[in-house]
């Protein structure tokens, strides 16, 4: 019978929950790297026992693990990021020039085809590899430096680049998001980089239609698809149906479309979630109800699923890289909390229930489904 | 033989009690106190001090013989209660966070 794995990333350390395919009862081990933030924790596609997490620490600076039994026992591999040459400035958020300083690995995202090829998306925003198992870490210069790199100012949470995608179709295909700069395309395997940002309306900065500075919080996208994207903006949802050239509001009906998670149903490449926010300025579900959204049309059209969530006076949030999908027959679906619950559902976002009550807050989700 | 203790994190993280003892060539100083921790416990480069400036982390203090010598320069010799191992050499992190 098949068995799911559930990472999940905490401001105080990581868990893994699993349970067998049936998804009803789960087993919590943890917490690994007790005390240390951990932003992320992937499986490689090509090993599911091949796990990698971002730890990291003010007092300590980052680390990287690696696991090679599932999460049984770790290794700290390489941490040393440097960029590339004169690393130059960026827009501080008073709009004067700040040099680029490394500061975290935010998100980790293995290739799909080699355990040992990953990729990783740090604050201040660029784009690193390693070749090696995570050892050694080289920069991919040409997202920094096709041009809009001074411009870039950091959102709240700092200039992070926080969404990887790899195009399973085409190897040399990958997007990328940074808060606060907007999504980047490479077709060439990260050698250069091209915006994508047309289609994006953003009323908070200078010029609303600019082809730089949207504070793209997640993309998304359904591998039988690479083409289309979803993306949860700071404010706004939108797909793209041409490799992000072009966007378009998908927000339809949602109560509100301030938000940080996006994602896609495994089976269904026009299903997809969101757990809308109430605001910027208030980053706790509207009305005190926790809310995912689906929409089964790719959007504009949306439903609210309640069942097994909270109704009232919860004021959690979900960040951005805090919801997963599963690909068992009938999709799971997981998010965490800034209130250190899990949720998942069974049966693509009908039904809910805690898988975890009481963890720290919530950084971040990945699902393995293994066989 | 030069004593070094290391926070509770670190000890973990180089699977280490409170205290480790080094052997240091040379003259003992912030560097090659440092320099010599790293080289039998490698997972511990850049947690202390910058891979690439070498410098301190700025939420790290090094402590010795009841003195803050975080601000003496890496090269400068290291108390003689220290480099005869009488005592240790601390490295302390900030009482900070939640």
């Amino acid at each position: 019978m098949s068995k799911v794995r559930v990472l999940v990333g905490t401001r105080k350390g990581a868990f893994i929950i699993a349970s067998d395919g049936k998804r009803e009862k789960w087993d919590i081990s943890g917490p690994h790297f007790a005390g240390w933030e951990i932003y992320h924790l992937k499986g490689s596609p090509a090993d599911p026992n091949r796990l990698y997490a971002s730890q990291s620490t003010g007092w300590f600076g980052q680390l990287i693990q690696r696991s090679n039994d599932g999460g049984q026992t770790w290794e700290p591999v390489g941490n040393k990021f440097v960029y590339d040459g004169l690393p130059g400035t960026h827009q501080w958020y008073d709009g004067t020039p700040h040099p680029w300083e490394f500061k975290r690995v935010w998100h980790l995202e293995p290739s799909l085809a080699d355990p040992d090829t990953i990729y990783a998306g740090v604050e201040d925003a660029a784009l690193f590899r390693s070749t090696d198992g995570a050892q050694n870490w080289q920069e991919l210069p040409g997202l920094r430096g096709h041009g809009s790199g001074p411009s870039w100012q950091p959102g709240a949470g700092g200039l992070c680049l926080h969404t990887i995608l790899l195009d399973p179709s085409n190897s040399g295909r990958m997007y990328i998001a940074i808060s606060a700069a907007g999504a980047f395309r490479t077709d060439d395997g990260g050698q250069t980089w091209k915006p994508i940002n047309r289609g994006l309306r953003s009323e908070y900065i200078p010029d609303p239609t600019a082809e730089i500075g949207h504070c793209v919080h997640r993309i998304a996208m359904h591998r039988s698809r690479p083409n289309v994207l979803y993306m949860q903006k700071h404010w706004d949802v939108l797909r793209t149906d041409d490799a992000g050239d072009q966007w378009h509001e998908v927000s339809g009906n949602l109560p509100t479309d301030f938000g940080f998670v996006i994602d896609v149903h495994t089976h269904e490449p026009e299903t997809i979630y969101v757990v809308p926010i109430k605001s910027d300025r208030e980053h706790f579900p509207l009305e005190g109800k926790l809310r995912v959204y689906r929409s089964r049309t790719g959007g504009n059209e949306w439903e609210p699923l309640t069942k097994g969530l909270p109704q009232s006076d919860c004021y959690v949030n979900v960040l951005r890289d805090a919801m997963s999908v599963d690909s068992l027959d009938k999709c799971g679906v997981y998010f965490g909390t800034t209130g250190g619950q899990v949720y998942a559902s069974a049966d693509a976002g009908d039904s809910w229930a805690p898988i975890a009550r009481d963890l720290p807050a919530v950084l971040s989700v990945e699902v393995q489904t293994l066989p | 033989m030069i004593r070094v203790v290391l926070p509770g994190h670190l000890q973990d993280l180089a699977h280490v009690g409170a205290e480790v003892k080094l052997e240091v060539d040379g003259q003992a100083t912030q560097r090659s106190v440092l320099d010599a921790l790293e080289a039998r416990y490698p997972m511990l480069e850049g947690t202390i001090r910058d891979h690439v400036t070498q410098q301190r982390r700025p939420f790290l203090r090094f402590f010795a013989c009841e003195e803050d010598i975080s601000h003496e320069l890496p090269d400068a010799p290291l108390p003689e209660a220290v480099a005869s191992g009488a005592e240790p050499f601390l490295i302390i992190g900030a009482i900070a966070g939640g």
